[in-house]
């Protein structure tokens, strides 16, 4: 079967900085991955070239086996990649509805939206997967006033509506409480469960190596190394990643 | 769009049915209902300081004459501060438009043509705004500081600094079809005003494009990542302003029936007051078409009130300037209680 995902040679330079140097990187069908590395180790950087948000400055990227080319975000989201952003992605003055379907609004052909729909629709999913039970949130109250557990609910809530092959979680766990981190984590099995492929990205390598299949460390813009987390326990898995800290290479 | 095709539906399910709560009526619309407060109260105002005004018909067909030319407008300049940007070069589009209407007038003796190449300048200079502020990344408070110079600069060279008449367009029927008086009483231009405000107005609450409008004003970055082209949208903002304002130009000189090259200079103030002053944020992402409607027939007001009331002419400046300060100091104030 062919792989969900594939960057082959992929660099990218923002002028004189070269964030990303040849990175090669594989995502399976169903499989978790998580990213590792330290701050501006170029994993956003990565994510977003993923997404369509970037261009990478050369290399090439394959969805199931087919080599894409000028990757743009609706086209990504064709290719069924949904995004939960590190800063959630959301418009904090906006209703709820209009928040879940930012970006693609259910429009007709002359593009007049189906407001009455996307009402209905939120609400089914306020109720089925947010958690919103009180009647003091309905799809009209404005995302700002939401706690960033229930923010964090709003991103994620958008990424399963359209129904993706592929999620990525940028930081996903950021601000949260520790409820409301059990219950991601919890998320992040599910679309193991249901067949799916996500990218998980954290700073916390409990929380990457509980939920992950494979492990993928990003040290300076270049993949340093990979453990599949059924070969390698979390010390030994925490050890090399100081190592790659202080050295910048596994072994 | 593709997101209909692998959309979960819910066809089978109880629809939810959007309820109708007075409470929550007023916590959503509370800055329209504060405008349409304030203009009862001032209206009312009025008419117990100025009765022998206020209390006849007069004033209000002179209201409905000559506030659509700003508050047409204020309509799609709603629509940019929305989105988060700026638009000051309208009323040099205003002249723009017409220096071009006497231009193509006098080569080609079609006032159709005419008024046609006058719009098609206002969308031409407010697609240039929009390149401007979108390619080059200029903030548009500044860029359209420096094309509105240059295009009343341009008015002034173009025409030699002269004014001119526009008698002959009373022998076409755009005369009567853009200023004439309904049983010889009631403005056209303002029903053109309701034809400009409600056409906007489904643009931004039905159209997705009005959708996106809100989205970018909001957090610009966010649309970015979820796909929305940003760039395209305020392009689009910007032109809708250079069209309406050409053609608030045509009407604004089609009712005097003279053009003068300082054409729009007075429109300025009075059309960033309206759209203030109908709650729109100067930070972007909040506004309402019917808060600037209501806004602008304040603005219209005051200063014929304020003449009426015995004050002189000079005080309105001052009112108008006082509503666009307070209006920024609001939603400042309430932007850090959000935080």
């Amino acid at each position: 079967m062919d792989l969900r995902l594939e960057l082959k040679n992929v660099s990218k330079n923002f002028g004189e900085v070269q964030a990303l140097k040849n990175v090669n990187f594989q995502l399976g069908q169903n499989e978790v991955v998580g990213l590792l590395g330290d701050n501006g180790a170029g994993k956003s950087t990565m994510i977003k070239i993923i997404t369509g948000y970037y261009q990478p400055t050369s290399g090439e990227l394959y969805f199931n086996g087919e080599l894409v080319e000028n990757l743009t975000v609706p086209k990504a989201r064709e290719l069924g990649v949904e995004t939960v952003y590190q800063e959630r992605a959301l418009a904090e003055l906006q209703t709820l509805w209009r928040n879940i379907f930012l970006g693609r609004e259910l429009v007709n052909q002359w593009g007049f939206m189906d407001i009455k729909r996307m009402r209905s629709e939120t609400h089914r999913l306020m109720t089925q997967s947010m958690g919103f039970t009180s009647g003091a949130v309905t799809p009209d109250s404005k995302v700002g006033s939401f706690s960033g557990g229930e923010k964090q609910g709003v991103a994620i809530t958008r990424a399963l509506f359209f129904d993706a092959e592929m999620i990525i979680l940028d930081e996903p766990t950021m601000g949260l409480s520790l409820k409301e981190t059990e219950k991601l984590l919890r998320f992040v099995s599910d679309i193991k469960k249901a067949g799916k492929s996500a990218i998980f990205i954290d700073h916390n390598i409990y929380h990457v190596y509980s939920v992950s299949d494979r492990v993928v460390v990003i040290d300076r813009g270049q993949v340093a190394g990979e453990f599949l987390t059924k070969d390698i326990s979390l010390n030994d898995l925490m050890e090399k990643m100081i190592h790659v800290a202080e050295s910048g290479v596994l072994e | 769009m593709s997101s209909e095709t692998n959309l979960k539906t819910s066809e089978d399910e109880n629809l939810y049915q959007h309820k109708f709560s007075f409470s929550k009526f007023i916590r959503r619309n509370g800055t329209q209902l504060g405008i349409f407060g304030v203009f009862i109260g001032l209206w009312l105002f009025f008419i117990i300081m100025a009765p022998e005004t206020f209390l006849k018909t007069q004033i209000y067909n002179a209201f409905m004459s000559t506030i659509p030319f700003f508050a047409m407008m204020a309509m799609p300049l709603t629509l940019i501060v929305i989105a988060g940007e700026m638009d000051l070069s309208f009323p040099s589009i205003m002249a723009m438009g017409m220096i071009t209407f006497m231009f193509t007038y006098d080569a080609l003796g079609n006032v159709w043509l005419a008024f046609l190449a006058a719009l098609l300048t206002g969308i031409f200079i407010g697609w240039l705004n929009g390149i401007i502020v979108v390619k080059f990344g200029i903030p548009s408070l500044v860029a359209t500081i420096g094309t509105q110079f240059f295009w009343r600069g341009a008015v002034l060279v173009l025409g030699q600094g002269k004014s001119g008449t526009l008698v002959y367009t009373k022998d076409s029927i755009l005369h009567p079809l853009l200023v004439g008086k309904i049983w010889g009483e009631f403005p056209v231009q303002m029903i053109w005003l309701l034809v400009v405000a409600v056409l906007t107005w489904i643009l931004l609450n039905r159209h997705k494009f009005g959708a996106h409008i809100y989205l970018i004003g909001d957090n610009i970055k966010s649309a970015e990542l979820m796909g929305i082209n940003t760039g395209r949208t305020r392009i689009l903002v910007f032109v809708l302003v250079g069209l309406v304002s050409a053609f608030s130009g045509v009407v604004a000189s089609l009712h005097v029936t003279y053009f003068w090259p300082s054409l729009g200079d007075g429109y300025l103030l009075r059309t960033l007051a309206s759209v203030f002053l109908g709650g729109t944020s100067v930070y972007g992402g909040v506004g309402t078409l019917l808060g600037t409607f209501f806004g602008a027939f304040i603005i219209g007001a005051i200063e014929a009130a304020t003449v009426a009331i015995g004050l002189t002419g000079f005080w309105t400046q001052l009112i108008y300037g006082l509503i666009i300060v307070l209006s920024v100091i609001m939603h400042t104030y309430l932007r850090k209680r959000m935080e």
